[in-house]
This record gives structure tokens, sequence and C-alpha cells, in this order.
């Protein structure tokens, strides 16, 4: 593998780089650098004078990396990898994945290439393991304003639990809205009127 | 009639304000169009989701179309700026200690004299002076090298540019990683109130007429969707005209303050929109001449006037054939589509499409398609002049 390859992440968050420097380090890439705080670096990318840089397409940073590329006195400036659109597929499964990659200028495609599907595989199950919890979040709280609603119905109505969730089920069909809207809304008028 | 939808991308700034009203107030509706507002992070993630075509349309700073098209910022795409979308709007800030050490060579800011700023600066004593600016290719640079580089005593060894996130600027100055910065508003008056900072002048005081942000979109997109683009300029061309009306003003900055949209309060909108700045914590406000607007003094129209003078400094920092440069950015300005797309609105358009940029003073009448239009002022404060026409 390529162990003369200099990778530098920029990310703040210290679970999901080391997270992506282990996979760089399975993949054979030793030469790992991180970066946490977006002032270090410009010192850094002179210290460490990193082939590839790879950063959150999200990161607000960026436009700061971009202006070190354009102005670096250093030999080798990072720039964006999209300035090239002959491997398209790639570049949009990088963006899809979030990822936004700066290689020095001249570097060989081939070597930048593994580190980027390697990158961009582990940015993907970071994504899809965030979208996961959040989405268990959101499911627990439907949860609860859903039993709440169904409580006042079943208060104020004198019927059961299922025929509770039945009457829900129904207004929300009829006014083509999600159960959990019309749970919320019962819930946010019950609140308001006390 | 199905709404054609449109996927537009902007940064949460008060001049994003066009679009967010041609979305509020139904102007893009009106013309068949769901305008969807997609909040960025950065110029560099709203550059490469419009070039890979994830958005359609956006808020972009007025260099990047002609930087992108150049193949200068981002994969080299033909973006065209199909019109301004607000003219001047931004300001200088210095901090606390640079503007005590400015004080003690005799300067006292007016907050209106670029020249007098300039002395103090360069004799503050400060042997590099390091300014924040929110991208590498943006008017805010340009407006600094223009006014610094006027100065005698400038050398390119006594200035550091350096780009910093405008949310971020003022932290920056308050630990001491900027001493100055020019940036787009709210993030100026945030300095000020956070008192890590005194604004020193108006971006106006340097360029009069300066084309802050305008309306990007890739060339591919703008051939094959003729009649949403121009339905999109005509929408946004509606909500800068109502901006630009006094008595909207304080409706505007509700709608602001309530959308979703920019995510700031009131009183980080409200200098902005009615042109009242405070520079100093404690001063009192000044109304600085044309601080901001949207659509006065055909202030949408893409000059390729304008093209070119952005053109030229983007070549030299590139160290691009000159020529080249300005004939591809001028033709990335598109004031053809903006007459094409707008003539039903029944607006008044400048006779030209480019003009000697700096030549005004003052506001002044000139011929256009009904007879006269008011252009301008639109002078540099060193009085420079830029005639694109002599030379070619």
């Amino acid at each position: 593998m390529d162990v003369a390859l200099k990778i530098l992440v920029v990310e703040p968050d210290a679970t999901r780089a080391q997270d992506i420097i282990d996979a760089l380090k399975d993949g054979g890439w030793g030469n790992v650098f991180i970066v946490s705080d977006i002032s270090a670096l410009a010192p850094k990318l002179t210290e460490i004078d990193p082939d590839i840089v790879l950063i959150d397409l999200a990161h607000p940073d960026r436009d700061t990396l971009e202006h070190i590329g354009h102005v670096s006195h250093a030999q080798s400036r990072p720039v964006a990898m999209f300035v090239d659109r002959s491997d398209a597929e790639l570049t949009q499964a990088a963006i899809m994945a979030g990822l936004s990659a700066y290689v020095v200028d001249g570097l060989q495609k081939n070597r930048i290439k593994p580190v980027l599907e390697t990158a961009i595989a582990r940015f993907k199950m970071v994504e899809r393991m965030r979208h996961e919890l959040d989405a268990a979040k959101q499911a627990l709280t439907d949860r609860k304003t859903i039993d709440r609603a169904k409580g006042l119905l079943m208060n104020a109505r004198g019927i059961n639990e299922e025929d509770a969730y039945s009457l829900l089920r129904k207004t929300a069909m009829d006014q083509g809205r999600k159960v959990i809207d019309v749970a919320q809304a019962l819930v946010t008028a019950a609140d308001l009127l006390g | 009639m199905t709404e054609q939808q449109v996927k537009c991308g902007f940064l949460p700034l008060i001049d994003a304000a066009p679009l967010i009203i041609a979305r509020e107030l139904l102007f893009a509706q009106d013309e068949g169009i769901d305008l969807q507002l997609i909040k960025q992070p950065s110029w560099s993630a709203l550059r490469d989701l419009l070039a890979l075509g994830q958005i359609d349309a956006a808020h972009m700073l007025s260099p990047m179309p002609i930087a992108m098209t150049l193949g200068q910022s981002g994969m080299p795409t033909n973006v065209d700026a199909l019109m301004v979308l607000s003219v001047n709007g931004t300001v200088v800030g210095v901090s606390q200690t640079l503007a005590r050490d400015m004080e003690k060579t005799g300067w006292d800011s007016d907050f209106a004299s670029p020249a007098a700023a300039a002395t103090a600066l360069f004799a503050s004593g400060h042997k590099t002076i390091r300014i924040g600016i929110p991208f590498p290719f943006s008017m805010h640079r340009m407006l600094l090298e223009h006014w610094l580089s006027a100065h005698p005593s400038f050398h390119s060894k006594r200035v550091e540019i350096i780009t910093v996130p405008p949310p971020r600027m003022a932290q920056a100055v308050a630990d001491g990683t900027l001493d100055m910065f020019c940036v787009g508003e709210p993030w100026g008056t945030a300095a000020v109130q956070q008192g890590v900072a005194e604004l020193i002048l108006p971006g106006s005081s340097i360029w009069q007429f300066a084309p802050e942000k305008v309306l990007g979109a890739t060339r591919d997109w703008i051939e094959e969707h003729p009649e949403t683009c121009a339905g999109l300029m005509r929408a946004i061309y509606r909500a800068t005209e109502w901006l630009d009306q006094p008595r909207n003003k304080p409706l505007a900055v509700e709608i602001l303050a309530r959308s979703q949209h920019i995510d700031l309060p009131h009183e980080a909108i409200d200098p902005a929109i009615f042109g009242q700045i405070v520079p100093r914590k404690g001063a009192k406000p000044v109304t600085p001449p044309g601080f901001l607007f949207f659509n006065n003094n055909a202030g949408n129209f893409p000059w390729r006037s304008q093209a070119a003078w952005i053109s030229e400094r983007i070549a030299t920092w590139c160290g691009l054939d000159p020529e080249d440069a300005s004939r591809r950015g001028k033709a990335s300005f598109r004031s053809d589509l903006y007459r094409a797309n707008l003539s039903s609105l029944g607006i008044d358009m400048p006779g030209a499409s480019a003009k000697v940029e700096g030549a005004l003073r003052n506001p002044t009448a000139v011929a256009s398609t009904k007879g006269h239009l008011i252009l301008g002022p639109d002078a540099f404060f060193d009085g420079a002049i830029f005639d694109f026409d002599a030379q070619d």
C-alpha cells in the first residue's frame, strides 16, 4: 500500500476522526494526520505538507481551506479534487457521501482513487449511523405523542385504546394528514386549553 | 398549472433577502415556480452543488460565476450571472486595539473617508495587518485591494488576507487571529454588538455601486429551462423592487426575522435593511448613502463592464490572459437575458449594456429604452475610472 502518501483529515468530532483514521490505516495508509481546530490549519498544512486533505463537504471552514490553496506560497498547494471532470462517477459518489477532498496539483490519479473510495465508504457508514440514530429518536418521540393523544381521546370520549387509535387514523386519512400530525395538534390544543 | 420546482442555494446573509421575499410573498408562485431555498454552510459547498447540478440556481458572490467559468474555483463550469441581487452592503471593521493605534496618529473615524483611514492604518505601527474576508473570490477582497493598494504606503507585505467564515469573524478578531475584516451584514454589526470591533467604513465608500451578490445558474440549466429561468428572474426582480420601497422595510425585517431561512433576530437584520449602521458600541447610528440596495438605479442590471472589472482582477490574481478572461467574463454577465426576460414587466432598461465604471459622481440621467433612466452614483473613492470599451 501507499505509505508515502500523506493524508490530512480535517474533522472536529474526535470519534468520527478516529473512525476515518482507522479505516485509512486498515487500508494500508499509515501516514494519516488529523486537525480538529481550524485556526491550526494553516501551520499544519505547512508542517505536514499533505498530498491529500479530506474534509466534510458541509464543513464551514472549507472556504478557509480553499483560500489557503489559492494563496499558499508552499510548493505544494492543495487544490479542490473536483477540478477534474474526468472521473465524474467518483466525484458524484464523494458529494453524495458528503466528502470533499483537496489534492496536491499533479498527484497521480491512481494514488488518489483508492484513498477516496475508502474514505467515501467510511463517510457513508458514519452518515447512515447518524441517520438511523436520528430516526430512532424521532420514532420514540412520535410514539410518546401518539400515546398521549390516545389517552386524551380515551378520557374525553370514554373509548378504549384501540378505538382511540382508529379515530386518530381515520381523522388523519380524512384530512390527508399523518397520524403523528393529528396527534400533535390534539396534544397542543389540549395543552393550550389546560 | 403545475408548479415548476427550482432549487436555489443560498447563504444565510441579509442580502439573500430577494430570494426569501420572492418565496414568502409568492412572487415566485405567481410565475408558477415552487422556489425551494437550500441553505449552504459555505460558498465552496454551494459552488460544488451548482456545478454538479444538485441545485438549479444560487445566491452567489458576484465574482464567483466568472471564477468558475474561468476554471479558477472548483470544477470548471460555465456559470452565468442572470441578474445582480444586491448592490453594496459590506462593512470594514478593525479590532479595538487597531482602532486605538489608528487614533494615535490623529485619525478620527467619520465612517466615510477611505483615504484617511488607509493613512491611519499604515501609520498605526502594525507591521502586517491581517484582514478577514468571506471567500477568496469575493467583492470584499476586490474592494479591499482597490482601497489599500491605492495608498502610497501600501506594500503587499503590509497586509495578509485570510478567509474566515462570516459567523466567526467577530471571534477571530476577539482571539487576535484578525486585526481587521470586510464582511457583509449582519456580521459587522454582530462584531460591534459583541464589543470586539469598530466599523471604520462601509464598502460603498470605496465604490459607490459595487455588485455584491448575483443570481447564478449554469449555462446548461439556463439553456434547458428558458421559461423557468425567465419566470425566476421576473419573480426575483419583483421581490427586489418590493424590498427597496421605504414603506415595505418594517415588514421586510419582520418577514426575514420570522423566516426559517436566515434564522437571525430583528436587531441583526434591522441595520442593513434600513441602512442605519452603528459603527461603535453605544454610538449613534449613521446612514451612509446607498449602504445596501436591491433594485434602485438599475441595480439588478448585470453590466458587462462590471464583469470586465471583476475579470481583470481575477486574471491578475490567477495569472490568466487578461483579454481572454475579460471576454469570457463579460459573456457570463447576461445583460442579453436580462433584457429578453424582464421586458414583459414593462420596466425601463439602460440603453447600453456597458458603462464607464466609476464615471458617475452623482445620480445621472442616461438614455434608456423608455427615455431616461437614473443611474449611479458609481464613483470610486480615489476617482479611478474604468473604460473597458476604450481598451478594446
